[in-house]
């Protein structure tokens, strides 16, 4: 796991990038990589890398080349089938140097070309830089687990792991675009290739961006979900048949993620299936000792405690805990948000981010983790509410119907009837979609979209001259024969999975501490195999997960498969407004700091904070903010951070500078070659 | 208190803690609910604040956005119960 950043001129007389340029790059993501950090320049391209070493320690290091030294890469993340992959091209005649995965990309993609992308299992993020023709290729996973972005101007192409190394660029102009905002406070994230930054793209995860000299450029999708075609069944198999193999699949995911580390190999335990089954495989992956780590909450409505540590015995593994407070996600929030680099709606990340700490110093790098069963299981609340929204649209008349949501929220079965008609009603809405795209995310879209009447008048007209991009307008042709689910779980994953949960909630909590995660649910046979399934295998009537939790079965403690699935939530708004939180939170939500930031309206943020401070006060323990005013407030407030750390820049922090203990210096050479013609 | 004043104080809530701009203002018949202005936690909040405000008890049975989707609606609901 790595960072990477580099800076091509496409130009036939461009300037030769700095180096001291590129260190200060390097040195923005350098907690990516802490281990070692190299740099490539010529007369066009310069490369550079930070290290988190993990596999070969010895001779990984970067930018490496092919054999002649006409093709360099840097390369951010994990090949898993590297080892049969080398295989394969030893026996077409390639010979290695090295025993790491890098060394097998720049080879693939000696023999494959753009092909090689789709072979490859795994996370990564990567610059191929062909010196000879100068093309410059860039590639991203299939579901994006690594960032890259990506700014062209004037033939020059920055691209890095993390918007601030192109930041670190001080001619780079910074401004918030806000297209991506409205599908922040739409999606709950920017969707790439928006990244939150006007005139930096975020590489569309599966997909090669290819740039030849001159500056012509490419995109390729190499690959998407697919989903079975309604009323099909593209693998039939029987309930038996389907379990045997997620496990065999799901194993040797596992298997590989373990293995394949030159380091121990941990194992984040949230108390749900996901990771306890991670946690399990991996633990018979691999003899000796086995580390678990867990989040618990102060707050009992979040903390899953018990259920953390009868997998940990299970495991009989050696357990650590963090208990978060309110206070913690205070304190941390503005960190949170230095790696995000993004507005987010919900803390859930911040959590993560104590939580990767205490992974680290714990002498773990690499940790696996349950991410991404939900989104290729079917183990969400808006597959379950979709389907029975499309179940009550048939009958809209229907009084027994939407009875079903208790099923769904029992916190709606157990309230006094107070909540359940308004409840419906709220669901109601958006009925009449049924059957077409978007439905399954209809509620969610419509109830966050509530947000934007915080905008600032000037905000709002400019999106109506250049609205934001709808996913709805670019989703594969194929699309609309996909059955409900398959529908929802396409635009789960465009959405929400790539754009915020490995991201904000993952990539950029685990590295800020420099830990690696590892998603066997995200392995792509694992997704190939989860998305070309029966639904009803997914979501048996109403019971989410239906094949994970029958494969889990006599592996995991029953009372972990058999509770109520809880989403993994933290305290929102609550964390910001008691009278002891920290005083940026008022500073930044002042009028003027609201003023100056130019993205919301001063006086709505003021009425929503003292709104919430009074409430705060007056709440019971069982009480809450609503859903739209803890997503208002943490939107706000973290998007008023990425304007105060990113935008307004004074705070770009930019530590001692980087060693490096790689460097290659190709300037002269270039320069003299061309004084030759 | 006054119908007019009922009005008032039923949208100055409304402005205060949904839309949070006095000078924004909803049409009497529009759908809270439909149009998004509260989600159905918001909703709550403003129940208990009429139930704090004008002192009175709704009976589970009464909440259903048919007495509530509206600030017509709200009125016509609430009206004769504080005449009662």
């Amino acid at each position: 796991m790595c960072g990477i950043a580099g800076i091509v001129n496409l130009t036939e007389r461009g300037e030769t990038p700095s180096a001291g340029l590129l260190a200060r790059m390097i040195g923005m993501i350098r907690h990516r990589g802490p281990d070692e950090y190299g740099m490539y320049r010529d007369g066009h391209a310069g490369l550079v890398h930070a290290r988190l070493s993990i596999i070969d320690l010895a001779s990984g290091q970067q930018p490496l080349a092919n054999e002649d030294g006409s093709l360099w890469i840097i390369f951010n993340g994990e090949i898993f089938n590297y080892v049969e992959l080398r295989e394969e091209l030893e026996t077409l005649g390639h010979r290695f140097r090295t025993r790491s995965d890098t060394e097998v990309i720049v080879h693939a993609f000696e023999a494959w070309g753009e092909e090689c992308f789709a072979r490859f299992n795994g996370q990564w993020a990567l610059a191929l830089w062909d010196s000879r023709r100068r093309r410059l290729v860039l590639a991203r996973d299939r579901v994006g687990v690594r960032p890259l972005y990506i700014r062209e101007s004037g033939g020059t192409v920055w691209f890095a792991s993390e918007v601030k190394a192109i930041f670190a660029d001080p001619s780079v102009p910074r401004a918030v675009n806000i297209q991506a905002l409205a599908q922040t406070f739409t999606y709950w994230a920017s969707v790439a290739p928006l990244s939150f930054f006007e005139g930096i793209e975020e590489l569309k995860p599966g997909s090669i961006r290819v740039y030849e000299a001159g500056g012509a450029r490419r995109d390729t999708v190499y690959w998407y979900p697919k989903y079975p075609a309604r009323d099909s069944d593209p693998s039939p198999m029987d309930v038996r048949e389907a379990t045997e193999a997620l496990r065999t699949k799901l194993d040797e995911a596992t298997r590989l993620r373990m293995v394949r580390a030159d380091v121990p190999v941990g194992s984040y335990l949230s108390g749900g299936i996901d990771s306890s089954v991670t946690a399990w495989l991996g633990r018979q992956a691999k003899t000796g000792d086995f580390r678990t780590f867990s989040i618990r909450f102060d707050d009992a409505e979040f903390d899953e405690t018990r259920f953390q540590r009868a997998m940990a015995a299970t495991l009989d593994s050696r357990h650590e805990e963090y208990v978060v407070t309110r206070a913690d996600i205070a304190r941390v929030f503005p960190d949170v948000i230095w790696h995000t680099e993004r507005p987010i709606l919900r803390t859930a990340p911040a959590p993560m981010f104590l939580l990767s700490r205490l992974v680290r110093n714990a002498g773990i790098k690499a940790v696996l983790t349950g991410e991404g069963a939900d989104e290729v299981l079917g183990g969400y609340d808006i597959f379950r509410e979709a389907k029975i929204r499309e179940f009550w649209s048939r009958q809209p008349a229907s009084q027994c119907r939407p009875h079903l949501f208790d099923r769904l929220y029992p916190y709606l079965a157990r309230s006094p009837k107070r909540a359940h008609g308004l409840a419906v009603e709220f669901w109601r809405q958006g009925l009449a979609l049924a059957g077409k795209p978007g439905f399954s995310h209809d509620p969610r879209w419509r109830t966050t979209a509530m947000l934007k009447r915080f905008f600032r008048p000037e905000i709002t007209s400019s999106l109506a001259l250049r609205p934001m991009p709808d996913v709805l307008a670019s989703l594969p042709l194929e699309f609309g024969s996909w059955d409900g689910l398959g529908q929802a779980q396409f635009l789960e994953v465009a959405t929400l999975l790539s754009s915020y949960l490995i991201s904000s909630q993952g990539d950029r909590m685990l590295m800020a501490h420099s830990v690696e995660g590892r998603f066997p649910f995200l392995d792509a046979g694992v997704m190939e195999f989860c998305n070309n399934l029966q639904p009803r295998y997914k979501i048996a009537g109403l019971n989410e997960k239906f094949l994970l939790k029958r494969m889990a079965r006599g592996m995991i403690p029953a009372e972990i498969i058999d509770r109520q699935k809880q989403p993994y939530r933290a305290p929102d708004a609550i964390s910001f407004v008691h009278p002891a939180a920290p005083s940026y939170v008022q500073d930044l939500l002042s009028e003027e700091s609201v003023r100056n930031a130019g993205l919301f309206e001063p006086s709505a943020v003021c009425t929503l904070l003292s709104k919430l401070t009074e409430r705060a006060q007056a709440m019971d323990q069982n009480e809450n903010f609503s859903n739209t005013d803890n997503m208002a407030l943490v939107g706000i407030l973290s998007a008023q951070l990425v304007v105060r750390q990113f935008v307004h820049g004074s705070a770009l922090h930019d530590g001692p500078p980087v060693r490096f203990t790689t460097m290659i210096d190709r300037t002269a050479e270039h320069t003299h070659r061309e004084g030759q013609v | 208190m006054t119908a007019d004043g009922l009005r008032t104080e039923i949208h100055q809530f409304i402005q205060k803690n949904f839309l949070f701009d006095d000078s924004k203002a909803i049409d009497d018949d529009q759908s809270l609910l439909a149009s998004g202005i509260v989600d159905s936690t918001g909703i709550l909040e403003l129940i208990s604040h009429l139930e704090g405000t004008y002192r009175l008890k709704f009976a589970d049975s009464e909440l259903v956005a048919d007495n509530f989707d509206s600030v017509n609606r709200i009125i016509g609901f609430i009206t004769p119960k504080l005449q009662a």
